[in-house]
């Protein structure tokens, strides 16, 4: 009984816990405990979905038991079951950690408030991921979004405002040329069911029309997932907001994001629109090329290691895209693998960044000098993420950049794979950086000596930094799960899901 | 010639919704990225999503149809689904709207301006500083 | 044991030797006994997976797969033997001399020192026994990485300048040529397994096949073929014992004994000489030899000096598997045993010099046989080794290089071998000769004598094996013939 109702206690357990958090406002200590149950539920839901799809194929559930196309439907498949996976298992590692991050970052009459928004923010993006229906997107899509413009408003600095701001304005204008993308298509094709859409929409043809919807909705989802050069909002939004978050947000927004990417380019328009009709690859291609690139360069000269690991993120983005660009099963199933990859490198990177943020009060690189000795397990574990980030062999970045190399080799983009070689060498410049700061320069003279962060951070840290490791040496798999989502959405794409 | 003319002109002000979610679109969008006071940004944007509620209402209506209440003497009824989407969106709209008012209060209090070119000479002074 | 387990232990061993060297670090003897005894142990180990190999018995161990069809999994094979022998025999020796020279020099933060070089250790023994270019990709790294703490040991604005040298210049070269090359030969192979006659016969010909084949040799850093060898003398700033055995053996055999496996067991010497331009690759390693030759007579610091050397050295072994001849890529394996004894012996003895008066140049060494007679003798034999003259082990393998040279005609390759024995005589025999014939100058009247006796046994130790493995290459031999060409 309760296992054909997973797909919906997956979004409306985080859903409906939030006002509950919210209720607990006096007792911040228990709103962080059942937010922390609740992430951790939502992950032990991911899990038996994870089982269910394997086991069984794609699972469909109609709510409230209104048949698709009419009534709203949730639909499980190989693809969004890996980003269910990835960010509740993030929640359920960062949700922990928040607790003694943000007993420094954030005033006590407001961390009932931070948690809730985090809650709203997991089921938010549970949400999108999950929903079968292109308008249930949208609004799941809002939830995200405005509970992260809080939790970033959170900062303790003045400019995580106007970060925050900035990031509203943009993300709004994102969703609303999403939301037109979507009823052009309504218009079109009298459905908003992606399954439906998806077997529509061939018979529309080349139609204008359809044309206008694919630019508005690629536009719009390339706001939120940060692509080139409209991803001017993040670097600040990531910098300045509380670490936990951060860490949550790095981890997974931007991988929803380009999930809803895949989801549109491949299984609603389809292979053949995408990329024969619209030819997105020679878009995705330059972007990700100079995201990949420039942002890896502006990263070097950053002071401020959060803001430096923002920039990165720009263009690990980019990697995901460039793999979605290449049009092979390969390639595709890079741009999957990095989705799960990045998210557990990005993850530690922040984290790690948190528990220096909680001993030293910021993250600026001269004031890291010396960390190495005075707190050996966080920035080992920053070094472990950051390998992961250059993609040293059995660190999760290798595998990732192994199959993207693969299929750029398969296109024969030579140029190609050297840009990915040229950005994996500056990705080590930028790393090495703070390695040489913590571990080769002294303790500026007069600072008060710091001691290793409490453990409540150093376990949940580890976790993901081992992750980093445990799935860099054994890719098997999230690499099975990638590739054959991939496989699928090469195959089938054309008539549905 | 004659023909072609009007049919251009039927053609254009046939749709006249359409244009009317155009300019509204694209005057809200103008004040969202020209206007320096951030409450204006805010109302910009306010527009912006306007015009996609009445993109979407007015796709709703079928000539000749009526309200979508059951009716005895009703042939045709317009699409009700686009409206109640709308509906959601709405909501999602006066939430962000609220929120980015909010923001700016904070702002007001944090650096004393709503002003865009203020703050970021303020932002950039600190930058500066680290 | 079952010789997969040997296997097991040899890998494992290093990084038991290190966690040991960290849990002892408060009490010094018991902590360097460590050391030496895990090597002991290993030393024991390799020598009973050597007989497992004499008598052709072959062993594989799967670790796990990392992606489908590409798993890490190490296989024992001769050349790959011959490699992990001469480290496991060195290891021992070197801890010794390491003891005596890190005491004797009051060095700081030696836990970590032993801690790392056992780290080191671990990632030859991981090169050695790779099974396919996959493992031997990551364990190539692991020795990078863990070796740049211990060039970086003094910890100085020098030592950090050089360090990032090092590391810099390896990390570059593995990352931009060598990972594509690897993942460029899984594509097109659809394996990474080192397997005899080479995988690519029939899957890759024509100019992309010597473009694979450049990758792969610019790729690997670590052979220091002219101009990515710009870290072999940078890497000097390292304390002498780290210079020995990871300059003179660790690290740059790992890289010549990549090029030489990669070479015989991915690419295939049937398939290469089928590539345009094959016959003209040997070109690479033999302007490296003459240049690295003629740069060498010109230092006066000793380590420089033999850091040039080295590279000229390395290049034969390269030069050796670019010949592409059966009897070259013979001698190739056997100058890597015979550079690694020679050249460790010639460190050893800089080391021990350094220790006892803290000289560390050439023209600073007149007279000084005469002071310290054990370390001059054993310099002088690894001289004569490294020249190529009997009755010292680099005789041999640069008569093999010089047949297998003939053997394909090249006779621009005898000429660049005949010439630069002649370019290594310039810049040893001064050293030589200032040692033994040239009068001490009056001002630097010090007493002096020899190192301490832990220093003293380890060079004396290498410059016999140097001579012995002259009177006595059975068992390299064995193992060379039974590399599948």
């Amino acid at each position: 009984m309760m296992s054909s109702q997973l797909p919906a206690l997956q979004v409306v357990l985080p859903l409906l816990g939030a006002p509950f958090c919210f209720l607990l406002w006096r007792y911040p200590r228990w709103s962080w405990a059942l937010a922390t149950l609740l992430s951790w539920s939502a992950f032990g839901v991911a899990i038996m979905l994870l089982i269910q799809v394997q086991n069984a194929g794609t699972i469909e559930y109609a709510f409230g038991g209104w048949q698709a196309p009419w009534g709203i439907e949730y639909v499980v498949d190989q693809l969004n079951v890996l980003v269910l996976l990835i960010v509740s298992g993030i929640a359920a590692v960062v949700f922990p950690y928040s607790w003694t991050s943000v007993q420094r970052e954030i005033d006590p009459e407001q961390q009932s408030l931070f948690f809730t928004s985090m809650l709203l923010c997991l089921a938010g993006l549970l949400g999108i991921t999950i929903a079968g229906d292109a308008f249930n997107l949208f609004v799941l899509l809002e939830i995200s979004s405005l509970s992260t413009y809080t939790m970033i408003s959170m900062g303790r600095d003045r400019r995580a405002l106007t970060a925050s701001f900035q990031y509203l304005i943009m993300g709004t204008i994102g969703a609303t040329f999403i939301i037109i993308g979507v009823g052009i298509l309504y218009m079109l094709t009298g459905t908003l069911n992606m399954q439906d859409l998806a077997t529509r929409i061939p018979d529309l043809g080349t139609s204008r029309a359809s044309q206008v919807a694919f630019g508005f909705l690629i536009t719009g989802i390339g706001l939120k997932l940060a692509m080139f050069p409209l991803h001017l909002w993040l670097p600040n939004a990531y910098a300045y907001a509380p670490s936990a978050a951060s860490a949550f947000i790095a981890a997974t927004a931007t991988k929803v994001a380009v999930y809803v990417m895949v989801r549109y380019v491949f299984s609603i328009f389809g292979v053949g629109f995408s990329f024969e009709t619209m030819h997105i690859q020679w878009l995705f291609v330059p972007v990700s090329v100079f995201a990949i690139l420039f942002t890896s360069i502006v990263a070097l000269f950053q002071r401020d290691i959060k803001r430096m690991l923002a920039y990165s993120s720009v263009a690990q983005i980019g990697y995901m895209l460039l793999g979605i660009g290449l049009v092979n099963v390969t390639g595709l199933s890079a741009a999957l693998l990095h989705l799960f990859n990045h998210a557990l490198m990005k993850g530690a990177l922040f984290l790690a960044m948190g528990a220096v943020c909680y001993r030293i009060g910021n993250t600026f690189i001269d004031s890291m000098h010396g960390l190495g000795k005075q707190m050996p397990w966080t920035m080992a574990a920053f070094v472990v993420g950051g390998l992961s980030i250059v993609g040293v062999p059995l660190t999760t970045g290798f595998v990732s950049k192994w199959v993207l190399i693969q299929g750029a080799i398969e296109n024969g983009w030579w140029p190609v794979v050297a840009v990915i070689l040229v950005a994996s060498l500056i990705a080590m410049l930028y790393i090495w950086r703070v390695v040489e700061a913590a571990y080769m320069k002294p303790r500026p003279e007069g600072a008060e000596s710091i001691t290793e962060a409490p453990a409540s951070l150093l376990i949940p840290l580890w976790l993901l930094a081992a992750a980093n490791i445990y799935f860099g040496a054994n890719a098997q798999f999230s690499m099975e799960l990638a590739q054959s989502a991939a496989k699928t959405l090469f195959n089938s794409a054309v008539v549905g899901f | 010639m004659d023909s072609i003319f009007t049919d251009i002109l039927a053609g254009a002000l046939g749709r006249y919704n359409y244009w009317v979610v155009i300019v509204l679109m694209m005057a809200g969008f103008y004040v969202v990225i020209a206007s320096t006071n951030l409450v204006k940004k805010i109302v910009g944007l306010n527009i912006f999503q306007t015009s996609v509620f009445i993109m979407y209402i007015s796709i709703g209506k079928i000539s000749g149809g009526t309200a979508p209440i059951v009716w005895a003497n009703a042939e045709l009824y317009s699409n009700p689904l686009p409206h109640v989407l709308i509906l959601t969106a709405i909501v999602v709209g006066v939430a962000t709207t609220a929120l980015g008012l909010s923001l700016i209060m904070r702002i007001k209090h944090a650096y004393g301006s709503v002003e865009e070119d203020e703050i970021l000479a303020l932002s950039q002074a600190e930058d500066e500083d680290e | 044991m079952t010789p997969e387990s040997l296997l097991i232990t040899a890998l494992v061993l290093p990084l038991v030797g290190g966690a040991l060297t960290l849990c002892l670090s408060k009490f010094q003897n018991a902590r360097d006994g460590a050391t030496i005894f895990t090597a002991l142990v290993l030393l024991f180990v390799i020598i009973q997976l050597i007989g497992t190999t004499l008598s052709g018995g072959t062993v594989e161990w799967q670790l796990f797969e990392m992606l489908p069809g590409l798993s890490i999994e190490f296989r024992i094979e001769p050349l790959g033997m011959m490699f992990a022998g001469i480290a496991a025999l060195l290891w021992p020796i070197n801890s010794l001399y390491s003891v005596g020279y890190m005491r004797g020099n009051n060095e700081d933060n030696q836990t970590r020192f032993y801690l790392f070089f056992a780290i080191a250790i671990f990632g030859v023994m991981g090169v050695a026994f790779a099974g396919n270019l996959l493992t031997l990709f990551i364990f190539y790294e692991v020795l990078t990485l863990s070796t740049f703490p211990l060039v970086t040991h003094k910890g100085n604005d020098t030592a950090l300048a050089g360090g990032r040298i090092y590391l810099s210049i390896l990390l570059t070269t593995s990352i931009g040529l060598l990972l594509p090359a690897i993942i460029w030969t899984w594509t097109v192979a659809g394996t990474t397994d080192f397997s005899a006659g080479g995988i690519l016969y029939g899957k890759i010909s024509g100019v992309p096949l010597t473009i694979l084949t450049l990758l792969f040799i610019f790729g690997i850093g670590k052979a220091a073929v002219m101009p990515v060898h710009r870290w072999l003398p940078a890497a000097m700033v390292a304390p002498t014992p780290v210079s020995a055995l990871l300059h003179a053996v660790a690290v740059v055999k790992a890289g010549v004994f990549s090029v030489v496996k990669i070479v015989v067991y991915i690419i295939g010497i049937d398939t290469l000489s089928a590539a345009p331009w094959s016959s003209l690759l040997w070109i690479l390693p033999g302007l490296t030899i003459v240049v690295a030759s003629v740069v060498a007579i010109k230092q006066d610091n000793l380590k420089k000096r033999l850091a040039y050397s080295t590279i000229g050295q390395l290049s034969y072994v390269v030069l050796g598997a670019l010949l592409i001849a059966p009897l070259s890529i013979k001698g190739a394996a056997l100058h890597i045993v015979a550079h690694a004894f020679g050249k460790i012996t010639l460190f050893f003895a800089a080391g021990s010099i350094y220790t006892s008066c803290k000289k560390t140049d050439v023209s600073q060494l007149d007279g000084i046989g005469w002071r310290m007679p054990f370390t001059m003798t054993a310099f002088t034999i690894g001289a004569i080794s490294m020249i190529g003259l009997p009755p010292a082990a680099g005789f041999i393998s640069k008569w093999y290089l010089l047949m297998g040279a003939f053997q394909v005609e090249q006779l621009v390759a005898v000429m660049v071998i005949i010439t630069s024995t002649l370019l290594n005589t310039a810049y040893f025999m001064p050293v030589v000769y200032a040692a033994w014939f040239r009068k001490e100058s009056g001002e630097t009247i010090l007493t002096y004598g020899e190192a301490p006796w832990p220093v003293v046994v380890a060079l004396m130790l290498t410059a016999i094996i140097t001579i012995l493995l002259f009177l006595f290459p059975g068992i390299p031999f064995t193992l060379i013939s039974a590399i599948p060409l």
